[in-house]
């Protein structure tokens, strides 16, 4: 390992750092612009100069590799002197609007502008002017205020892996942006706007909103998809006005997808803030004591095998765990945590991504099943491809084919081709028991079917015949899309023995049926059925009930979500629920009172005891609690029918983008990009 | 921009595809890319000197890259003309070595021979003129080049004569407008005189 001494102070790091990052080890900090420690390094906008000892000049640090017995000097003054010039060249031509800009307060050059520039302006002469571009409805840009970092255009071609941006033209004529106009086709084109060091681009949505010291930061997680990246949710007020993405190296980088960054506007409209009751065929106003009135009216001559709950994608375990109580309070084990359908459940290891979303990056060939992770979890799909540019994996798809951002052996449409993967008659059998971490992702697309259990029965037997399940290693992944969905999972919010699960629910033989934010279902189904929906917003579920209880969206409730690698992480109240509404563990418990039912606990810090006495995977907060392989899946037959992917619009999955306007014009301008294009566009 | 249409597609003829194949065999396998810029430049032949947004997507598409990567090499060389040009492409050297040598009489000269503003193109179609960067002939300034060929050691008249040629449909001589063979002293060797005798 390299020795260097960095401003007198020793530092021994290790082989292939460049000095920046040594720099940062020995406590020193380098100013930079295009530098990103997840991108390529560019080397082009000379920052972070710093002294060599023995070098006629200042090096660009970030550009060179560390090497034993080097003498740095990060706080000369001829460092002093460059990172002066350097900076002023960089203002040359970026207008002076701060104040008009929206990166105002939270930029890299305003504050190292601050830090290392001149107190005042030497150039008289004209500056330059650059038309803006328009990259679709998320991205708002002033390419006049580009610095050339290139960060945006190695982002898009590196981690989205969509090669759309580029520099064209040259010198002083030199431009970022597509050539001819379009929406980014990406699913993480927002990210770019965190990487923007300038205010060249900015979230168009969140335009001239807030500037970032009027915002309340608050940690939280989301619940888009089931990866449980880590946001950070930004208030002003009681309302949401922007999501950024947390570091969390373990989940998600520092990447959030699109539908995670800017559809919290959905939050604020089509909002349930008030319970509301049927009558006469119409949803009424109502307080919650006629609510539950209502409830309590129906259910006290029901019995309990006609009871039944559904939990949707986005609900919290606390509670789940609540309503699987009271539903067994009442004789019932009806629920289903699944409401696509799959039958999952049983042994943890058949659920979860076992190998972990960092395990991605030590697999050496990777069989996708039934899944397209692009849009089922954009995030973790940039796990794939950076495992991909790595080389040395060969990775190959089973369902329906799709640009994944990697290249990919597509192999067949269904159970047929993962039948003969599984017999080892498919030539990608010997691909996966030749490599030392084989893995295998399993998507929804292949488990929420009636044969299900057969698909996860041959993936099992994959997994065990190829060597996935080894020592530390477990290969088997199952790729779920629902943030509720390991959770639920996790305590049990699946029917019991003799009771019934979701494709019975939805048959119209219950009485009562307990909607805790379920919408992604067939709803028609259920009108002879007495429906109560629990929620957020007024989406499909609301529509079809009878009662509704306004609860709380994600940002609006201290939860505890568990990821689809098990990772139990909660979220923090960031603004209070709208209007009436509760948060959801607490409408749970006031219902069960109304019910005769009472529930054992009167804060949620003592719902939390019990529910971590009864699953303490869920105490383990921001770690996996690991799952022991077990048995699951049957031999059973498999139907030849081919996978089809759950997900046919990435931007409207649930009741919050659904309802959001920035969702909307993504999915518009999405349509007409794919649109066939003529010669005379752009 | 000026207004011209840009047209909807693109196809290399039978004569540029084989080139391209010849282009691309030039490189090993997998590095097809390496071949974008003599397949711009053969797309650029096949249209009239210029290239047009489709022919780009075509080279792209034909190599196998992103399509982003084949605009920022045809908007970095100033050899690929992204707009219509005429059918003569007059580029004059206005860089420090022919500007001493009076480029600047060159470029009213050509301006008056071509009947059009730098930058532009004559109302006939004929010519386009364009101001240039050293194209690497000093030793001969100033100069001009036209289409493929270069035309050295100018002066007005010489360089008025050119285009008057070029509009009449002759083909004026390439190369030095004085008489000198390449690049050698104007009055005639001045050493190595006896080179070869012994």
């Amino acid at each position: 390992m390299p020795k260097l001494t960095i401003d007198g102070i020793e530092v021994e790091v290790d082989d292939g750092l460049t000095v920046l990052q040594a720099c940062e080890i020995a406590g020193r900090e380098i100013p930079r612009f295009c530098y990103h420690e997840r991108l390529s390094v560019a080397g082009n906008c000379r920052m972070c100069l710093v002294e060599m000892e023995r070098a006629p000049k200042p090096i660009a640090s970030c550009a060179m590799p560390v090497g034993d017995g080097m003498v740095i000097t990060t706080n000369s003054e001829t460092i002093q002197k460059a990172r002066k010039g350097v900076m002023e060249f960089l203002l040359i031509n970026h207008p002076l609007d701060c104040p008009i800009c929206d990166q105002g307060g939270e930029c890299d050059l305003q504050d190292q502008a601050m830090s290392f520039g001149g107190d005042r302006s030497r150039y008289a002469e004209e500056k330059r002017a650059v038309k803006d571009k328009n990259l679709g409805p998320l991205v708002s840009t002033t390419m006049t205020r580009c610095i050339h970092c290139t960060r945006c255009i190695r982002f898009a071609t590196e981690i989205a892996g969509v090669p759309e941006l580029g520099a064209t033209g040259r010198g002083e004529h030199m431009e970022v942006g597509t050539y001819v106009e379009k929406t980014l086709s990406s699913e993480l084109s927002g990210n770019i706007i965190d990487l923007c060091p300038v205010g060249a681009l900015t979230s168009k949505p969140y335009a001239f909103n807030a500037r970032p010291w009027e915002l309340k930061k608050t940690e939280s997680i989301d619940v888009m998809d089931a990866l449980g990246a880590n946001i950070s949710v930004d208030t002003r007020g009681a309302e949401v006005l922007r999501i950024v993405p947390r570091n969390n190296d373990d989940v998600n980088e520092e990447w959030i997808s699109d539908k995670t960054r800017f559809a919290c506007d959905g939050l604020r409209r089509q909002r349930l803030d008030q319970p509301y009751v049927r009558k006469d065929g119409n949803l009424q106003p109502a307080s919650w004591e006629e609510a539950f009135a209502a409830i309590a009216e129906k259910v006290k001559g029901t019995s309990g095998n006609k009871i039944a709950a559904l939990a949707g994608d986005q609900a919290d375990c606390e509670s789940m765990y609540a309503l699987k109580e009271l539903l067994s309070a009442l004789g019932s084990s009806n629920i289903d945590c699944c409401q696509d359908g799959s039958s999952m459940g049983g042994e943890r290891s058949s659920y979860l991504f076992n190998s972990g979303v960092n395990g991605i990056e030590e697999a050496d060939a990777i069989l996708i099943v039934g899944s397209n992770p692009r849009l089922e979890s954009p995030v973790l799909n940039t796990r794939i491809r950076k495992r991909y540019l790595q080389g040395g994996v060969q990775i190959a798809l089973i369902g329906e084919e799709a640009d994944l951002t990697y290249k990919h052996d597509y192999l067949g449409a269904g159970p047929d081709t993962l039948g003969d993967v599984a017999s080892g008659s498919n030539a990608f059998a010997q691909v996966l028991k030749d490599a030392s971490h084989p893995m295998i992702i399993v998507g929804a697309g292949a488990l929420a079917r009636s044969d299900g259990d057969a698909v996860l029965g041959a993936a099992r037997k994959i997994a065990e015949d190829t060597g996935m399940i080894s020592g530390e290693w477990n290969g088997f992944n199952v790729l779920q899309n629902a943030a509720s969905r390991v959770g639920g999972l996790d305590l049990g919010f699946v029917p019991g023995d003799g009771s019934v699960g979701t494709a019975e629910i939805l048959s119209g033989a219950m009485d009562v049926v307990y909607l805790l934010g379920a919408d992604e279902i067939p709803v028609a189904e259920l009108a002879n059925s007495f429906v109560v929906y629990q929620g957020h917003h007024g989406d499909a579920g609301a529509h079809q009930a009878d009662v509704i209880l306004p609860g709380a969206a994600y940002t609006e409730k201290n939860a505890t979500y568990v990821n689809l690698e098990g990772r139990a992480q909660r979220t923090q109240l960031a603004s209070f629920p709208v209007g009436e509404a509760k948060e959801d563990w607490a409408i749970i418990r006031a219902l069960s009172q109304e019910l005769g039912q009472t529930l054992p606990f009167d804060s949620l810090a003592e719902l939390r005891a019990k529910m971590i006495a009864a699953t303490p995977s869920l105490g383990n907060i921001d770690e996996v609690t690991p799952a022991e392989w077990g048995a699951f899946g049957s031999d059973g037959q498999m139907s030849s029918d081919a996978f089809v992917n759950p997900i046919e619009n990435f931007f409207m999955t649930d009741p919050i983008s659904r309802a959001s306007s920035t969702m909307a014009a993504c999915t518009s301008a999405r349509v007409q990009s794919t649109r066939a294009r003529t010669g005379t566009h752009g | 921009m000026s207004d011209f249409v840009q047209p909807t597609s693109f196809e290399f003829k039978a004569e540029a595809l084989e080139m391209a194949k010849v282009h691309i065999a030039k490189y090993p396998e997998g590095r097809q890319a390496s071949a974008v810029m003599p397949l711009l430049d053969l797309a650029q032949r096949q249209n009239d000197g210029w290239l047009p947004t489709a022919a780009m997507d075509y080279v792209a598409d034909f190599l196998d890259m992103p399509r982003i990567e084949a605009y920022e090499v045809a908007t970095f060389y100033t050899m690929y003309n992204l707009e219509p040009v005429g059918k003569h492409h007059v580029q004059v050297c206005t860089n420090l070595p022919c500007w001493l040598r009076g480029s600047d009489k060159i470029v009213e000269a050509a301006i008056r021979g071509t009947g059009t503003e730098m930058g532009s193109m004559s109302d006939d179609g004929l010519f386009t003129l364009s101001e240039m960067e050293c194209l690497g002939a000093c030793v001969n300034a100033p100069m001009m080049q036209i289409n493929d060929d270069y035309y050295e050691d100018l002066d007005e008249t010489s360089t008025e004569s050119i285009l008057t040629e070029l509009r009449h449909g002759k083909e004026p001589k390439t190369g030095s407008q004085i008489g000198r063979k390449t690049c050698e002293p104007i009055g005639g060797l001045t050493s190595l005189k006896d080179a070869g005798a012994s």
